[in-house]
């Protein structure tokens, strides 16, 4: 089993990284972005597997992409692997201050509250003119380890950056879902009382999740803000919650790699419509979405039909 | 002294404005237990609706009768209702009743976005102005301060609507019907009640209500792409902290809301954006399910 999976993430990260010597210019920070946003999603499906659904995961991806942001412009940190570890960690103190509080709300409530979370601090940073309001800020390229690449090689590097944490938080995320508090998630989405009646806390099980989320999310904002050169307050504004909880519906909650796959087609089908009907890629992403609604309902995973007997 | 009336005139005047936009999403989650983020586009289309309409109004020769304006705005509020409401209501939704809540936000999710291009498609990227209703109703001074009367037109406005749908849904024989539905569709069903007709109905009712407020709010903003993207969320936030479903919580959530949202604009003004969000988090803290929600047993 655990070796199937090494495999597995060998096999991922070699077609991945591949793709630094084979996609143009425009399709690596494509799919650097896509995977960068597909990490915050990974989050979402955690939630999801336990029957939540986060509307807010926004915060934790523009908390991220703030913390690397400020960090770098205020302390002169350029080295990528020195900020995910630093606004990793923001997000993860935030998130255990906010996991214990949400892990009793379920539904909508759930979905509304981190959303109001978010919305707090996207509230907050657009009236912060001093860390650029609305404008937000910029943030210098990233260096590696003392090398500071160029042009393409940077490019290369971070994609290569992002695929590596993509196919490490994948792996770990996959032995999570299979762990025993992983399982419980599960059955906690089936029947919550039955759960604690067997004796485990679901809140502790929501906590956990959440947490891992939070912690996604601050890494997925990182990546982001590098690769874009830029944050802003509309990191945390609730329409780019909605697309990250679009991919994961997209995914569902049955397979990790999925979640990347949903991602990158999310950008794909972003540009495309955004090239060839640049007023109307928001209506061709609606339909998009109601087509994989309406067509694709295993996709939909936990939400729709709970699918017997394979344990997801 | 002065302050404190300024803002308590001010959250009113934002309070009566925010009941007017929140309290048909209240009454659409309510019959048919969809929480509908395209609500925020149908504020939109009524906006747009009614500065066509009021804009035709005056272009052929209204000024004689400005007053006429107004039924210019409620009537594009109707027209929003009688063909925006079934299309999306039998085209699309009825498909997802009982679906998981979640699940139903991401169908109007998709719908808001779709119903966002269709307006640039329809009524073009440029802002439309309609000031003439605005102007209509003079000026109101009260104290050292000059209001403009259409802003207490809005108030009142707020109060008709709450007290039509109050009484419609607790003293007419349509309204039981509905809370009858409300409480359980099935049985109402075997009851001889045409539930599918209810659904619509409803439905209706609420976008009837989101163009009404985007239509009342037309003359005092310009109408531009865009508009429907902060109001759905503030609605969200008046009815989830008043509790999905009522009426009356749609009341006291839009007065807590516009009351501290004028309070941070004078007390506070670096606090505007986000203490809506704050107080819909700090009521859910204490009252998970809203103030005026019922509790539900759990199912094991």
């Amino acid at each position: 089993m655990r070796i199937n999976l090494l495999l597995a993430a060998i096999i991922a990260f070699v077609v991945l990284a591949a793709g630094s010597v084979i996609l143009p210019d425009w399709a690596m920070f494509l799919f650097a972005m896509a995977l960068a946003k597909g990490l915050v999603c990974l989050g979402i499906v955690g939630m999801m597997r336990g029957g939540v659904v986060s509307f807010g995961q926004g915060l934790y991806y523009c908390l991220g992409a703030y913390t690397a942001t400020l960090v770098a412009n205020t302390f002169g940190v350029s080295d990528i692997f020195l900020l995910t570890l630093l606004s990793s960690a923001v997000c993860l103190l935030v998130g255990m201050a906010f996991g214990p509080l949400l892990s009793s709300y379920r539904g909508i409530f759930f979905a509304m509250l981190s959303l109001a979370l978010s919305m707090v601090l996207y509230g907050s940073l657009s009236k912060m003119s001093f860390i650029g309001g609305t404008d937000g800020l910029n943030i210098a390229a990233p260096t590696f380890l003392g090398w500071a690449p160029e042009g393409r090689a940077l490019q290369m590097a971070l994609y290569i950056y992002v695929v590596a944490i993509v196919v490490i938080a994948g792996v770990l995320m996959r032995i999570y879902f299979d762990s025993e508090r992983g399982l419980l998630t599960l059955a906690t989405r089936d029947n919550e009382l039955r759960v604690e009646y067997l004796g485990a806390s679901v809140r502790n099980v929501m906590t956990y999740n959440y947490v891992f989320g939070a912690v996604l999310g601050g890494i997925g904002g990182t990546i982001a803000a590098l690769a874009l050169g830029h944050v802003d307050p509309e990191f945390a504004f609730w329409t780019t919650s909605g697309e990250f909880v679009f991919v994961a519906i997209l995914a569902g909650s049955l397979s990790v790699p999925s979640v990347f796959v949903a991602a990158i087609i999310l950008e794909l089908v972003r540009s495309f419509s955004n090239l060839y009907f640049p007023n109307t890629w928001q209506l061709a992403l609606g339909l998009f979405l109601l087509a994989v609604i309406i067509v694709l309902p295993k996709g939909l995973g936990s939400l729709v039909s709970r699918r017997k007997g394979n344990p997801a | 002294m002065d302050l404190a009336a300024t803002i308590l005139v001010d959250g009113l005047i934002y309070a009566g404005w925010l009941f007017i936009v929140s309290v048909g999403l209240t009454l659409v989650f309510g019959v048919l237990n969809i929480l509908n983020i395209a609500h925020g586009s149908l504020y939109a289309i009524g906006a747009y609706a009614s500065a066509s309409m009021v804009g035709a109004y005056f272009a052929l020769g209204g000024e004689a009768f400005p007053y006429g304006s107004y039924v210019a705005m409620i009537l594009a509020a109707v027209l929003v209702a009688l063909v925006v409401g079934p299309l999306l209501e039998r085209g699309l939704l009825r498909f997802f009743y009982g679906r998981d809540e979640v699940l139903n936000v991401l169908v109007t999710y998709a719908v808001f976005l779709i119903l966002e291009d269709l307006m640039k498609l329809i009524w073009g990227v440029n802002p439309y102005f309609v000031y003439e209703p605005y102007t209509l109703l003079g000026d109101v001074e009260i104290g050292p301060l000059f209001y403009v009367g259409y802003d207490f037109a809005v108030i009142a406005a707020a109060i008709i609507v709450g007290l039509a749908v109050w009484l419609t849904l607790n003293r007419t024989r349509v309204g039981k019907v509905v809370l009858a539905v409300i409480h359980d569709s099935e049985m109402s069903q075997t009851m001889g009640v045409n539930v599918q007709r209810i659904y619509l109905g409803a439905f209706m009712a609420g976008t009837f209500l989101a163009a009404l407020g985007g239509a009342l709010t037309a003359p005092m903003i310009s109408v531009t792409p865009g508009l429907g993207v902060n109001v759905i969320i503030v609605a969200f936030a008046v009815v989830i902290i008043g509790g999905l479903g009522s009426v009356p919580g749609a009341a006291i959530g839009a007065l807590m809301v516009g009351i501290s949202r004028a309070a941070s604009v004078h007390l506070m003004p670096e606090a505007e954006l986000f203490i809506i969000y704050f107080v819909m988090a700090i009521v859910l803290l204490f009252r998970p399910e809203g103030l005026f929600a019922k509790t539900q047993a759990r199912k094991i």
